[in-house]
């Protein structure tokens, strides 16, 4: 018996969240993209990540090629070879796409960039044209490659046989190691990150010894920190601390700090009051570039502005970003990138 | 000579100590300040599309605190205030509602026990040992006590169409993290779960609202609710067909492999954990959960799997939940291959990893519930290692 709570969803609200595309095709709005204007799509929402022939760049999904690759050591998981409905390479676009700004690829987009993949995996030729009409059409080369999962039948039984308790195998022998591989994260003594303390060390004596570190730390030579207070006088420890967690954010484009390099965005050394565009090896976006020349300085003020809303201050910069709404946020990653980046 | 702790007057025993609202929420002590959550930077390209782990070395019982319960977002944790709270009911339904938050806090509500485990705890570990410590082996799984309205209610609060035979659950964030299940799992023991351990949901958990689908893997129990839609098939959305599938050796894939199977770890001694008081009395210590049930039994083995005893379970065991188990040791100081090994209601006992990789090959990644190996020292510090 309902109790009445709740209100009727209406046809407008249903229309703007129940967004799901079937594997037939269901939920897909009308529209159309074909191949070539993908690429240009692609080009500017999409490889900065991806890559511009959809390989991929750094970690970032490798989107096409791979076909014949999943019985290897390291599969190649793409589009082409894996994934086994186009459905899904739609909806994820239109909902999840660009990474950092979803849901601001139109549906005619989302049609041509659809197109592009498809072309870039060698499932159609450079003239075609995706719509609602024939995207049942398509069948991705991987559309029979899954099965529901057949773990009662292939694997309980072998599982479920009474354990054996007493002389069940041969004495052990070690054949790998983790220790060798050195990829666990560690303590500043070495030890896996973690590492509970030893409880034999009186307290007093590894509390006076941590704070001892931290002290030195924190009170570095008095004589040059008063040099430094004419030009840090601005820097507040709490509002770059702060900086520091809103800049996880951007990590994920952008390193700063030392040895800091390119990767999907430009290294950050020197950005606030640095010259725009001017990051060797980066492939800036057009705009970008003509800012540079025209002596865009980032500025405390332009980057504040540049970093509200990325797309607003500068049309057509690959900064796939959707901007840091809050002003106080803003303000602390620009003191944060003042501080590490020199 | 005489502990000066003891014949002493301490600091602690003299002067005053913190007043009441010292810390209005209060965090644990600062010499707990290593029972964290940690990630491995190298796993992910993105810290707002990643995964950290438990610190599940240095708990105990069964209870995870939310505050380093592992987080795994797919675009980051969001911010969403009750107030603008939304869940939507749609598809295949008789009627189509929209409820508030306030509105869920009306339905009966239920409490629920549940272990939450990533499909991917233990991936890393697939081709052979790579991490020190089961933080980082097996943290990828948390175990809150959960209170909520059971989606049943809301499913009938709409009237599901003789033809739904799914649900469809999105989140409010920017991944969305669709995933289907089966009506029959919804009607079953699925919460929408407003509170954890007590008290709201943390941000990073999916406050205001998550989903929580006992026994079922991690990503299905969608943050931040949205939407629930029910379908006559699976949506098969990005998280059930490019992730969270299991490639299998002839390059074919499993795919809907929602529940997860018996499984356990010893989390002390372990990698993080090492033994510093040498021989003599030694408690060991480790969690077990299996998705189809309870833990029946735990066995531990001291040498690698030659010899095994029966371990305790201490305190209550609840289906779908972690267990606690104890093995108490007269430990002589040589070293020693810890195991554990769990033995769930259905009679599935947790299999080695070699076992698994019988059957599915080394590409595998997810569901990796093979038993763990740890070599103990003579000298107390402990390897993660595999053996043969």
């Amino acid at each position: 018996e309902p109790l009445g709570l709740g209100r009727a969803a209406l046809p407008e609200e249903i229309a703007a969240w129940d967004v799901a595309v079937l594997p037939d095709g269901t939920g897909l709005p009308d529209g159309s993209g074909d191949v070539f204007t993908g690429d240009e799509v692609f080009a500017e929402k999409c490889a900065s990540c991806h890559g511009d022939f959809a390989e991929g760049i750094d970690n970032w999904p490798v989107l096409a090629g791979g076909q014949g690759s999943l019985t290897n050591r390291r599969p190649v998981k793409t589009i082409g070879s894996y994934w086994p409905h186009l459905s899904t390479v739609w909806d994820y676009i239109h909902r999840s796409m660009p990474f950092g700004a979803a849901q601001t690829v139109t549906a005619d987009e989302t049609y041509a960039i659809t197109a592009f993949l498809l072309y870039s995996n060698g499932i159609v030729e450079d003239d075609f044209e995706l719509s609602q009409t024939n995207f049942k059409d398509i069948v991705l080369p991987n559309a029979e490659g899954f099965y529901p999962d057949d773990r009662p039948g292939t694997e309980y039984p072998h599982f479920s046989v009474a354990p054996c308790m007493q002389g069940c195998r041969e004495p052990v022998k070690v054949t790998k190691r983790a220790v060798e591989l050195k990829v666990t994260p560690t303590d500043p003594d070495g030890k896996p990150a973690g590492t509970l303390p030893d409880l034999r060390v009186g307290a007093a004596a590894g509390q006076a010894a941590t704070e001892e570190t931290a002290a030195e730390t924190e009170q570095p030579d008095p004589e040059p920190a008063v040099e430094a207070t004419a030009e840090t006088a601005a820097a507040d420890p709490a509002l770059i601390e702060e900086g520091a967690k809103v800049f996880k954010k951007c990590q994920a484009c952008h390193k700063v700090g030392e040895g800091a390099k390119n990767a999907t965005g430009p290294a950050l050394n020197g950005i606030v009051d640095g010259a725009a565009g001017s990051v060797e090896g980066f492939r800036y976006s057009k705009p970008m570039q003509a800012a540079a020349e025209g002596g865009l300085v980032w500025s405390h003020e332009a980057l504040a502005e540049f970093l509200a809303d990325p797309k607003g201050y500068m049309k057509g910069t690959k900064m796939s970003f959707a901007g840091l709404k809050k002003p106080e946020e803003i303000e602390a990653v620009i003191a944060y990138l003042a501080s590490v980046g020199g | 000579d005489a502990d000066p702790l003891i014949t002493e007057v301490q600091d602690w025993a003299s002067a005053f100590g913190d007043p009441v609202d010292a810390t209005p929420y209060g965090m644990p002590i600062h010499y707990e300040s290593h029972v964290v959550r940690r990630n491995v930077e190298w796993l992910t390209e993105s810290p707002v599309s990643s995964i950290n782990f438990t610190p599940i070395h240095a708990l105990e019982g069964t209870i995870t605190p939310q505050g380093c319960a592992f987080e795994r977002h797919h675009s980051g944790a969001i911010e969403l205030a009750k107030q603008d709270y939304r869940l939507m009911i749609s598809g295949l339904v008789e009627r189509p509602l929209v409820f508030t938050y306030e509105d869920l806090t009306r339905f009966p509500r239920t409490i629920t026990t549940a272990f939450c485990e990533c499909a991917a705890n233990g991936g890393m570990e697939w081709g052979g040992a790579q991490l020190e410590g089961c933080q980082f082996t097996q943290g990828m799984i948390h175990n809150m006590e959960y209170t909520g309205v059971p989606l049943r209610l809301l499913l009938e609060e709409a009237g599901v169409k003789p033809e739904g035979k799914w649900v469809y659950a999105e989140g409010a964030d920017a991944s969305s993290n669709g995933r289907s299940m089966p009506l029959e799992k919804a009607m079953d023991d699925v919460l929408v779960a407003f509170f954890a351990n007590g008290e709201a949901l943390r941000k990073e958990h999916g406050y205001p609202v998550r989903l929580v689908v006992p026994g079922f893997e991690g990503n299905m129990w969608v943050k931040w609710l949205r939407r629930i839609g029910v379908y006559d098939r699976a949506v098969e959305s990005r998280e059930e067909t490019s992730k969270y599938t299991d490639l299998m050796p002839d390059g074919r894939a499993r795919k809907w492999t929602w529940v997860m199977d018996a499984k356990s770890v010893i989390t002390s001694p372990s990698p993080q954990a090492p033994i510093r008081h040498g021989k003599g009395p030694l408690v060991i210590t480790g969690l077990a959960w299996s998705g189809h049930g309870k833990v029946a039994r735990v066995d531990v083995s001291l040498d690698g799997g030659v010899n095994w005893v029966e371990a305790r379970l201490t305190g209550d065991v609840k289906s779908k939940a972690l267990t606690r188990f104890h093995l108490d040791l007269d430990w002589d100081g040589s070293e020693m291959f810890l195991q554990s090994r769990a033995v769930d209601e259905t009679g599935y006992v947790q299999p080695t990893k070699n076992q698994l990789r019988e059957i599915r090959g080394l590409n595998n990644v997810y569901h990796n519930n093979g038993i763990q190996t740890w070599w103990v020292r003579a000298d107390g510090e402990v390897e993660n290692v595999e053996i043969a």
